[in-house]
């Protein structure tokens, strides 16, 4: 017997661990970036308006730290109730469609259509329909944004499963809900993640481009439209880092779940190999 | 009782391809018959109408005395594929649980019987390793102990060792000669490989070219047990000539090697 043997998967906080590791050139870029941007602004005495220091923005930052963390804190529930609906509608209906072909050729193309809906021009509707100062109206901007990805991968990991795998199933006799329960939905999990990941930055743009349509003043994207149509364009920044911050961490947590769930994932598999 | 009973099984797919025609073959309990013709004779489709996993266009196949969908119902066979086909997400020991999950088997029966599929196909002590871990021919044990671990009576398989190197695929022919004397079970298996298959049958079944009949029944009369000095026996290239021969008869027209569509369209 060839016995060329990989080893038994690592522990969970090898893995982790080695995700630190892999930030490090990450890490380089933005630290030489922030550095050009700071050296490139002073050199060319550009304009606070029109770029401000990064040092600048930090300071902005630090200074209403307080105040954008709550607002921050606000739009990201906003985000991620948003979230929540949407990837669980995707979810639900890429299910549906896995499950009954007809469904999904008789319902597609509208879910095609609603991913086509300009969210800019969507965002004024829900805040009319749900009211501007409820956050539902921004949930639901979030929620349209997030659905399409996450239900189109899901859909494609569902579909996706070699022919042989179902002749398997079906040597067992197996019905179609332990098809679904053993092979199809297993399977679907790393597309699922890959839509559930850019679910996590697009909840976050639809929560602000909603609350730049109106919202209440506690709300992240209100404040930093307010201070650009002020000429405060230095705190507009620090709430547009804020904003990015938040959308990293969101993103974050759940590649961090993904690495979890799907470590048996070929895309996993440098983790055991080394 | 015959284990496997077909009598009359022609297949024909949507294209209008005639896949097999008239295929009359009893298998006894406990035989190794070998499914051997040039490409395209539709063996592997054979295969899986015994296995109801695509319905013959005309006749009847039995397993055990019952009509193949019941028999595909009530368990009476395990399958392995050429492409082991065992899932990424479960390590070795929860894939040779697939089955016994799905009927419902207690799990500390379960881990007992796991325990025992990982002694039969030599694999103790791989049990937490995910498939992608491990070689080719050992992914392939491992389909074999999960195609066993609910011990059915009839093993049908898929070239199973095709896709395998020449020296792990005649140390795993031997291993699984050990496995069918010990387990009784009774074997189809399908093959591309002359000395495969009358190394490892008690009957070689050669088939012909589209649409694939079949062509000739060989006893293979090699005693057992059968070791790799039973590859050296005059008696043994006497038996490889034969098939081939017999092959060489039913051989495949010029330009026609395509292998019919496995899964038929489900529309």
């Amino acid at each position: 017997m060839s016995t060329i043997v990989q080893p038994a998967p690592r522990s969970v906080g090898r893995r982790v661990g080695r995700t630190a590791l892999d930030w490090i050139p990450a890490l380089a870029v933005f630290v030489l970036g922030i550095a050009a941007w700071q050296g490139l602004v002073a050199a060319f005495h550009v304009q606070e308006f029109l770029l401000p220091k990064p040092t600048s923005i930090a300071h902005a930052f630090w200074a209403q730290k307080s105040a954008l963390w709550s607002q921050g804190i606000y739009t990201f529930k906003e985000a991620l109730g948003g979230y929540a609906l949407g990837c669980s509608l995707g979810i639900l209906v890429a299910l549906l469609f896995a499950a009954w072909r007809t469904l999904s050729s008789a319902f597609m193309p509208y879910a095609v259509a609603a991913n086509a809906i300009p969210i800019i021009a969507f965002a004024p509707i829900m805040n009319n329909w749900f009211g501007l100062l409820n956050p539902f109206s921004k949930m639901a901007i979030a929620a349209v944004l997030c659905f399409f990805p996450v239900m189109i991968n899901t859909l494609r990991g569902l579909t996706s499963v070699h022919p042989s795998s179902i002749e398997l199933m079906r040597s067992y006799a197996a019905g179609r809900v332990s098809l679904f329960r053993r092979v199809r939905i297993p399977n679907a999990l790393p597309y699922m993640f890959t839509g559930l990941k850019v679910a996590t930055v697009l909840s976050m743009i639809g929560a602000i481009v909603g609350e730049y349509f109106g919202g209440p003043t506690e709300a992240l994207g209100v404040k930093i439209l307010n201070d650009s149509s002020y000429g405060n364009f230095t705190d507009a920044w620090a709430g547009i880092v804020m904003a990015s911050l938040l959308g990293i961490a969101f993103y974050a947590v759940v590649a961090l779940a993904e690495r979890l769930t799907t470590s048996w994932h070929p895309s996993s598999r440098a983790f055991h190999t080394e | 009782m015959k284990a496997v009973s077909i009598k009359g099984v022609s297949k024909q797919f949507k294209a209008g391809v005639t896949a097999l025609q008239g295929i009359d073959l009893d298998v006894e309990p406990g035989e190794f018959v070998s499914l051997i013709g040039p490409s395209g004779c539709g063996k592997s489709t054979l295969l899986r109408i015994i296995g109801d996993l695509t319905k013959p266009t005309a006749g009847t196949v039995e397993v055990n005395g019952k009509p193949a969908e019941r028999a595909r119902r009530d368990h009476e066979y395990g399958i392995v594929f050429q492409d082991s086909v065992l899932y990424d997400w479960r390590t070795v020991a929860k894939n040779i649980s697939l089955p016994l999950e799905l009927l419902h088997w207690s799990r500390s029966k379960r881990n007992a019987r796991i325990k025992e599929m990982l002694e039969l196909v030599e694999l103790t002590g791989f049990e937490s390793h995910h498939p992608w871990q491990l070689s080719g021919g050992m992914q392939q044990r491992v389909s074999i102990a999960r195609a066993l671990s609910f011990s059915p009576s009839l093993l049908l398989m898929d070239e199973p060792f095709g896709a395998l190197d020449e020296m792990t695929r005649e140390r795993l022919n031997a291993e699984l000669l050990g496995i069918w004397q010990e387990t009784g079970s009774t074997v189809v298996f399908v093959t591309h490989s002359i000395p495969e298959a009358v190394f490892l049958s008690t009957r070689v079944v050669v088939m012909s070219a589209r649409p694939g009949r079949v062509a000739g029944l060989i006893d293979v009369d090699l005693p057992q047990p059968r070791t790799s000095a039973t590859r050296e026996e005059p008696h043994f290239f006497e038996l490889v000539t034969q098939v081939r021969e017999q092959l060489a008869v039913a051989g495949a027209p010029l330009g026609e090697t395509q292998e019919p569509a496995l899964v038929e369209d489900q529309a």
